[in-house]
């Protein structure tokens, strides 16, 4: 197993660094899978995490110069470390402004994923910083389980009203319940509701707009086109779990939607330009 | 405005419909006085009065008149009723309570009568947020007897002045002391710490001092927990009285003007410690 990358454009490191530390804000541990051309950041939904589960896909060609990778084996050429996000968005945010940074899979006292860079200084030598961050190899045997999750069989699909706005809403919501219910229809409104014993507070997004899954048909996992353009397709979340995912995100997407199966799941999704990420929420009874 | 076409059809039902451009001008001056979750709330057609109080020691009120409302309806002389006051908050901050410049949350409040919940319509941005608080049957406030042909010792200061010292104020002090005199110190507030004694002197002469009415020499203290809250009042004010009474209770007013520079007022009453006798 082997694996070197560098990155030598600035502003992609930068946006790397971005990207490892959004993740860090969703999950504290995940796992890495390195392939020729991507690098996936996976936790798969358990119980420990609350059933969250999160895929988050990079084109290694939009980040790094110089990518080599030689998986377990010729007919399985990938790489699985289980990682804390953390931990590389630290090491990372130390070497903004390096000429290069080289990222490297090492053994030292135990498997690491070094992060070595030459950084400038007043005088005309340069700093040369090493951080060896220890990560786990996940056998192959394993690797069934960061599979990239299927398109669910969703109800709705809508375009997300702006984050900020989201969050400011959900983080007084959650002063006031532990629960919240997203709901959407075809006619681009979206609601967020709690209601507890005390008070009911309902959000009304309107003009939201739907992903045009629809052309495909329901074969791709898209809402049927007989459904009732007004009719709510709803689940109720942790409410802690949409915070999270909204704490995290440092930039704005180019696309931010949301499918909803009704009573199961929460699906977001964030595009940018060269990363992916997916967010899936279960319903809560 | 889309709140307005909201509640259209339930207008008749209401007995109480208090609308505003800016939330703000509600919720601030609510945050002066949040030191206990319950509020009572008592409109007339003069305005809205909310009342908090701490074990029958202590009470705030703060007031704002109807024209301070865009649009203030009352059917009835009295409504009154009870709710969660820090619900009430996190309602009217829905959208975040940032301060941004040109961006305000518009507010149309709604009550029905006993036994319904307030209803509060929120907008911003093009954004609606309906919240139903439940309510319920108003306490009776607790009637201080301060009037204000019994008051002894009065001063109306300049806020600017008492902030620094109610910021530097001796917390490990379980009492506030003020003297109020017509003589040496004039106003004088004292506190008794772990790392010693404190006081802060008002000479009645002072630029600060706008007004001084003070008969007869008082000292009184009142409990330190009791008064903090009363800080959040004073941060917001420009002006501030203070009164006591014969009997040595305090009647602190804070004059406010909110965003749009329009006077509210929050008072706070406040019994002496009776641990202590007077001088």
């Amino acid at each position: 197993m082997k694996f070197r990358g560098k990155i030598i454009d600035v502003a992609c490191l930068n946006h790397f660094t971005r990207v490892i530390t959004t993740i860090s804000k969703l999950t504290k541990m995940c796992v890495l899978r390195l392939t020729p051309l991507n690098l996936f950041f996976v936790l798969s939904g358990k119980v420990a995490n609350g059933g969250v589960s999160m895929w988050c896909e990079l084109s290694q060609e939009n980040f790094f110069d110089e990518f080599q990778m030689e998986g377990v084996s010729p007919e399985d050429n990938e790489i699985c470390l289980e990682v804390t996000p953390e931990n590389l968005s630290r090491a990372l945010k130390t070497v903004q402004n390096a000429r290069a940074v080289k990222l490297k899979l090492t053994s030292k006292h135990c498997p690491c994923l070094t992060i070595a860079a030459e950084l400038p200084t007043l005088s005309s030598a340069s700093r040369l910083v090493t951080h060896d961050v220890p990560v786990e190899v996940i056998p192959r045997r394993l690797w069934h389980e960061f599979k990239e999750p299927g398109m669910p069989d969703f109800d709705v699909s809508i375009y997300l009203p702006p984050l900020k706005t989201m969050k400011n809403v959900i983080d007084r919501m959650k002063n006031l319940s532990n629960f919240l219910v997203v709901e959407a229809n075809l006619s681009g409104q979206m609601n967020l509701k709690i209601d507890t014993d005390l008070v009911s507070v309902s959000t009304h997004f309107k003009d939201l707009g739907n992903p045009p899954w629809g052309a495909e048909g329901s074969q791709q996992g898209g809402p049927s086109p007989s459904r009732d353009p007004d009719a709510m397709a709803r689940t109720r979340v942790d409410i802690r779990k949409l915070q999270q995912f909204l704490v995290g995100q440092q930039v704005n997407p180019s696309k931010a939607m949301c499918n909803i199966v009704h009573e199961r799941v929460v699906h977001l999704i964030l595009l940018h330009e060269d990363v992916s990420l997916q967010y899936f929420i279960p319903a809560v009874a | 405005m889309p709140l307005s076409t909201q509640s259209q059809g339930d207008a008749e039902q209401y007995v109480l419909v208090a609308s505003l451009d800016n939330a703000r001008n509600l919720s601030n001056i609510l945050k002066a006085i949040t030191f206990k979750d319950h509020a009572i709330f008592s409109a007339t057609p003069n305005g809205l009065k909310v009342t908090v109080e701490d074990s029958k020691c202590l009470q705030a009120n703060a007031f704002i008149q109807s024209e301070i409302f865009q649009e203030y309806t009352i059917k009835e002389d009295s409504v009154g009723f009870q709710v969660n006051l820090t619900v009430l908050l996190d309602c009217l901050n829905i959208f975040g309570g940032s301060t941004a410049p040109g961006v305000s949350t518009a507010l149309r409040m709604c009550y029905k009568g006993y036994g319904y919940p307030l209803t509060l319509f929120l907008e911003e941005g093009g954004v609606v947020t309906v919240c139903k608080i439940n309510t319920e049957e108003p306490e009776e406030p607790v009637d201080f007897e301060f009037c204000s042909t019994n008051v002894t010792n009065k001063v109306i200061l300049q806020s600017e002045s008492l902030k620094e010292a109610f910021s530097e104020l001796d917390m490990t002090s379980e009492v506030l002391q003020i003297t109020m005199s017509p003589s040496q110190p004039y106003f004088r507030l004292s506190t008794f710490g772990n790392s010693g004694n404190a006081h802060y002197d008002y000479p009645k002469d002072s630029d600060m001092m706008e007004l001084f009415k003070c008969t007869k020499t008082q000292t009184n203290r009142y409990k330190m927990s009791l008064l903090k809250p009363s800080t959040k009042a004073l941060a917001l004010s420009c002006k501030v009285s203070v009164r006591t009474d014969s009997r040595g209770f305090l009647s602190l007013q804070y004059l406010v003007r909110n965003d749009d520079g329009q006077i509210c007022f929050v008072e706070y009453y406040c019994c002496p410690d009776e641990e202590v006798a007077e001088d």
